[in-house]
């Protein structure tokens, strides 16, 4: 009997994007310690946006690997397949633009560590959404996680910031404590942690109504829930949306929502589809739950960044209503929607990062009045992304919405739909007082004291993203049919595994 | 090809003009409106009632994965509404030409954008399309109103917007139900095209939620009383302008819904609730007409005796016969054009009378201003549906159709008749006639005032004196629209009972 343990054979071109940036990550440390300031100011930025642009691209030409028939990397351990490329490219270019909307931010140019710790960030989603196993899932959600504590507390000067890092921690930890629980749970009941076994397991029959197996499962989506932001899990949000750093939350409400979604439909409707009587109901009342609330919490709110706070809460549960529909329709669904609700939050928060830029006020919705005049290039951008959001056509978030109701529907569930529908109601009424406020109301006083020193990147993500968001929902069609078939190639390489 | 040109001209041309400059956005405007109108008219003329919607026919896949189609086209039910809404566009531009707004670009773009997405929803021949325009209708006059409105117009955009959508989310879940179900009937792949979703027979149960979803958002956007709150506080705040355009032709397009959407899919729906509707419909004309002879605002007025003319559509609509759908439809055309001249009217006695709209201000204009008076007469004459014009004709329909079908509500709506001649000559002798008490300007109507109304005044005449051409185009389709749902009710659509068993089509 040998004592020595076989390696598992490692796939290092599949691996590629993670290599990449955990490479990219320790070099852009590197850079933040040599040289004079000026370089770090120009080399840190540069080494992330090539490292998350060389990721990207090798992601993105695993593809035909990819679609037929999925990569199986690490002996199980990791999957790429076309709904893990789509989701990880979602991640990673919200990640860029976080990168580029933190430019000129005072906390990310200090050395390297905010940029190498958001490239730990994304190589933590990219484990998550690819895992194939619980342990590397685990894994990937603590990667995610860590270094976004660090991240949201890292605007040094501000109070705020440091009180955001600290609460996100500690209500992070209860997460992944739960999470950790319940994926225990689930080892127990079927005896094993890669997806595949427990598949087999649960189709074997006997544990679809072992309380240990629902318990775990249960304990598993509220500890998914936490990342997600999904009610009542969603305490943390709003502290945290507001305190930290604006290209921080911009890359927690694109990536981080992208992720956490991507892992519950790979888990739910991967493995545990099986069980989808026992789950369904768990995320049907955390859909309704996070609609009501989070619709309900937005009103009123006088900061921009909060109100997006719990209007993001309310998305999610949009999307978790269509994950409900453990079918296609469903999973499509999600992919569009988080894909459109990427580009739509983009918009808005590049416009309340340039708004804010050197004065405070502009993260409140005071500092927005008499925009439009100012600035109509960027009130403009606003509102099409709050139009979006609202649901409203001619932008991508109709098509969104659509798209969700259809597959609600079409699954049996149309009062869930007047949940969606209900919801969108009440969201008109925080959504429009932002386009009332910027376009019918006059500046304050003192908003001519609001800086002149103007951000042109700023500006035009804030403009790319509108325009897309206007383009995706008149010519929604090829975005729409390659989430069809990422949806489709996806949940055929899982049948015929 | 015409019909996707009529549908986008308003638009790109006030997107061109915005592009342009702000002195020229109104040039390009108006000449977009006017080749709006032309085109309009041109297809018009064109169309022959024997070939139905299949001329001007655009049927292209729109998003594939949700089975949408691009499908627009012209046929005997948006026929007169599409003209009318290019005729009440090209108005309103001219009129805000003479007199350019604050910040005329975004204006302008507005109301391009406002009236692309009306006459989209006249021609949508596909469910999604059409509740995407509807829906697409509100974002413009949200912008219109409160960037350019006056007095409360914060509480006025909100409320508007609350009411509306309310009605119009609702709608859109149950316009995607109605194409899953429908697809789930049939077995058919998912689509939304009218003409396919007509043959389903979906289970009355289904039809009547989603009957009541339609209704709901058709209902509040004409307004109907009891869903009219939103109707006062937005009429105050609208420039005038765009409350032609709004109070002329965006409350046709619900009711067009009715007849285009609301009765063919779900034609067991619309037949239990028949009394349910003919009795919103009594009451809006009864309360509309009583709200409208209490007021003293001259705007308000025309805008209650909107909801109460809207009433006598609902009520021809839903008598399900053919006399009383073609009534409607022709009432809809009359009650468009003559709601734009009072619109104007209505400014150009605040013009007089130092900027008041209130009916107390004003007095003995006609004395200093003999041909705005005539006018004015002619428009409230016309409004009151005098004998002779073609308000009556259209009132007459609606009546006949109703008394058919349900005689009660035809016997009480008749006091609506009565009622409109007192508050549209309470309105016209309060402001022309009289001593002049309040000192108002006694000044006769310019060139520049009067320019924008001609074209109104003619149209009234005109369809006076020939409302046929209309009613002979809208025969066929009127019929067709009411049919299947008068079948579910036992009747035919000529009013008579019918022992006829109704048939359902696979």
């Amino acid at each position: 009997m040998s004592a020595a343990i076989a390696a598992p054979h490692i796939d290092w071109t599949a691996l590629g994007p993670i290599s990449i940036l955990t490479g990219g990550a320790i070099l852009t440390l590197f850079f933040g310690l040599i040289g004079s300031s000026g370089f770090r100011r120009v080399a840190v930025p540069l080494s992330a946006l090539t490292t998350l642009v060389g990721a990207l691209v090798w992601l993105i030409s695993e593809w035909s690997k990819a679609s037929a028939g999925g990569l199986t990397i690490i002996s199980d351990a990791l999957r790429i397949d076309p709904l893990t490329i789509v989701l990880g490219s979602i991640c990673l270019i919200g990640a860029i633009f976080a990168v580029l909307i933190s430019l000129r931010s005072d906390s990310a140019l200090g050395g390297g560590e905010f940029h190498s710790l958001m490239l730990f960030s994304v190589m933590g989603m990219l484990v998550l959404i690819a895992s194939d196993d619980l342990v590397t899932l685990f894994l990937g959600m603590e990667l995610l996680s860590i270094p976004l504590y660090v991240l949201s507390g890292s605007a040094l000067k501000k109070e705020r910031s440091l009180e955001a890092g600290l609460k996100y921690l500690i209500v992070g930890s209860v997460g992944s404590a739960t999470l950790l629980y319940g994926l225990a749970l689930l080892y127990g009941a079927t005896g094993s942690t890669d997806f595949v076994a427990i598949n087999k397991a649960i189709l074997s029959g006997s544990t679809i109504n072992d309380s240990l197996f629902v318990g775990g499962m249960a304990l598993a989506i509220v500890g998914v829930s936490f990342k997600a932001s999904a009610s009542p899990f969603h305490q943390w949000t709003p502290d945290v949306y507001e305190g930290a750093p604006t290209g921080v939350t911009t890359f927690m409400a694109t990536a981080t929502k992208a992720a956490a979604l991507g892992i519950m439909i790979r888990l739910l409707a991967g493995p545990l589809l099986p069980a989808v009587d026992d789950w369904s109901p768990i995320i049907a009342v955390l859909a309704v739950l996070s609609i009501a609330v989070g619709n309900f919490g937005a009103l009123g709110q006088d900061s921009l960044k909060r109100m997006l706070a719990w209007s993001s809460v309310a998305q999610v549960g949009y999307l978790l209503a269509a994950v409900v529909v453990a079918k296609e329709l469903g999973i499509r669904a999600v992919v569009f929607y988080l894909a459109v609700y990427a580009v739509m939050t983009l918009a808005a928060f590049a416009v309340v990062a340039e708004n804010s830029r050197d004065w405070d006020e502009g993260e409140r919705l005071d500092g927005f009045a008499g925009l439009g005049r100012r600035r109509p290039w960027l009130a403009g951008s606003m509102s099409v992304a709050m139009l979006a959001l609202a649901g409203l056509p001619p932008t991508a978030g109709f098509i969104g919405k659509l798209t969700v109701i259809g597959a609600v529907v079409d699954g049996g569930h149309a009062w869930l739909a007047f949940a969606v529908v209900i919801g969108s109601l009440i969201s008109l009424a925080y959504y429009l007082r932002v386009i009332a406020v910027m376009w019918f109301k006059d500046a304050p006083e003192g908003a001519e004291a609001a800086p002149t020193r103007r951000a042109p990147e700023l500006v035009a993500i804030a403009l790319v993203a509108a325009a897309l968001t206007i383009a995706i929902g008149v010519m929604p069609s090829w975005p729409l049919d390659q989430a069809a078939k990422v949806t489709q190639k996806s949940l055929q390489s899982n049948t015929n595994r | 090809m015409e019909v996707t040109l009529l549908l986008l001209l308003p638009v790109a041309t006030a997107l061109v003009g915005a592009i342009l400059g702000r002195k020229l956005v109104a040039a390009v405007s108006l000449l977009g409106a006017l080749g709006t109108l032309g085109l309009a008219i041109g297809v018009a003329l064109n169309w022959k009632s024997s070939l139905g919607g299949n001329q001007f026919k655009v049927d292209d896949m729109w998003i594939s994965q949700l089975g949408i189609h691009w499908a627009l086209t012209i046929d005997g039910l948006n026929l007169a509404l599409v003209v009318l809404a290019a005729f009440v566009y090209a108005s309103v531009v001219l009129a805000l030409a003479l007199r350019q707004p604050e910040e005329p670009r975004l204006f302008f773009f507005h109301l391009g954008l406002g009236a692309t997405s009306v006459i989209g929803a006249l021609l949508a021949q596909d469910l999604i399309l059409f509740v995407l325009f509807f829906d697409l209708m509100l974002v413009p006059f949200y912008f219109l109103v409160g960037q350019w409105g006056t007095g409360d117009k914060a509480k006025a955009t909100l409320k508007m917007v609350i009411y509306t959508l309310a009605g119009s989310l609702l709608m859109l879940a149950a316009a995607v139900a109605t194409g899953v179900y429908a697809a789930n009937v049939s077995g058919n792949h998912i689509d939304y095209l009218f003409s396919n979703l007509a043959h389903v027979h979906l289970a009355k149960g289904t039809q009547q939620w989603l009957f009541l979803c339609f209704a709901a958002a058709f209902l509040v956007k004409m307004p109907a009383v009891p869903l009219h709150g939103w109707l006062k506080d937005a009429y105050k705040a609208m420039p005038l302008p765009v409350l032609a355009l709004f109070s002329g032709v965006l409350s046709k397009v619900a009711a067009y819904g009715l007849l285009k959407a609301a009765l063919p899919l779900f034609p067991d729906a619309a037949a239990s609730f028949q009394t349910l509707m003919l009795i919103i419909g009594l009451v809006s004309i009864i309360y509309g007409s009583a709200l409208a002879f209490t007021t003293n605002d001259a705007r308000l007025v025309v805008g209650y005796s909107s909801i109460a003319q809207l009433g006598f559509i609902v009520i021809g609509i839903f008598s399900l016969t053919t006399a009383g759908a073609q009534g409607a439809l022709l009432q809809m055309v009359n009650h468009g054009i003559v709601t734009v001249l009072l619109v104007f009217i209505v400014g150009l006695l605040a013009n007089r009378a130092k900027g008041s709209e209130d009916l107390g201000s004003m007095g003995g204009m006609a004395m200093g201003a003999p041909i705005l008076a005539v006018v004015f007469l002619i428009a409230a004459f016309a409004n009151l549906a005098m004998p002779a014009s073609a308000n009556f004709v259209g009132e007459f329909l609606i009546l006949k159709g109703v008394f058919d079908s349900t005689a009660v509500i035809a016997v009480l709506a008749c006091l609506g008749v009565a009622m409109a001649a007192v508050y549209m000559l309470r309105m016209y002798i309060r402001a022309m006639h009289g001593p002049d008490e309040n000192g108002v300007e006694q000044r006769e109507i310019t060139f520049k005032e009067a320019l924008p109304l001609l074209p109104a005044t003619a149209l009234v005449l005109a369809l006076a004196l020939s409302p046929q051409p209309l009613l002979k185009r809208t025969e066929g389709p009127a019929t067709a629209a009411v049919a299947q749902a008068a079948l579910a009710k036992g009747q035919s659509p000529d009013g008579k009972a019918t022992t006829a068993k109704v048939v359902v089509k696979p």
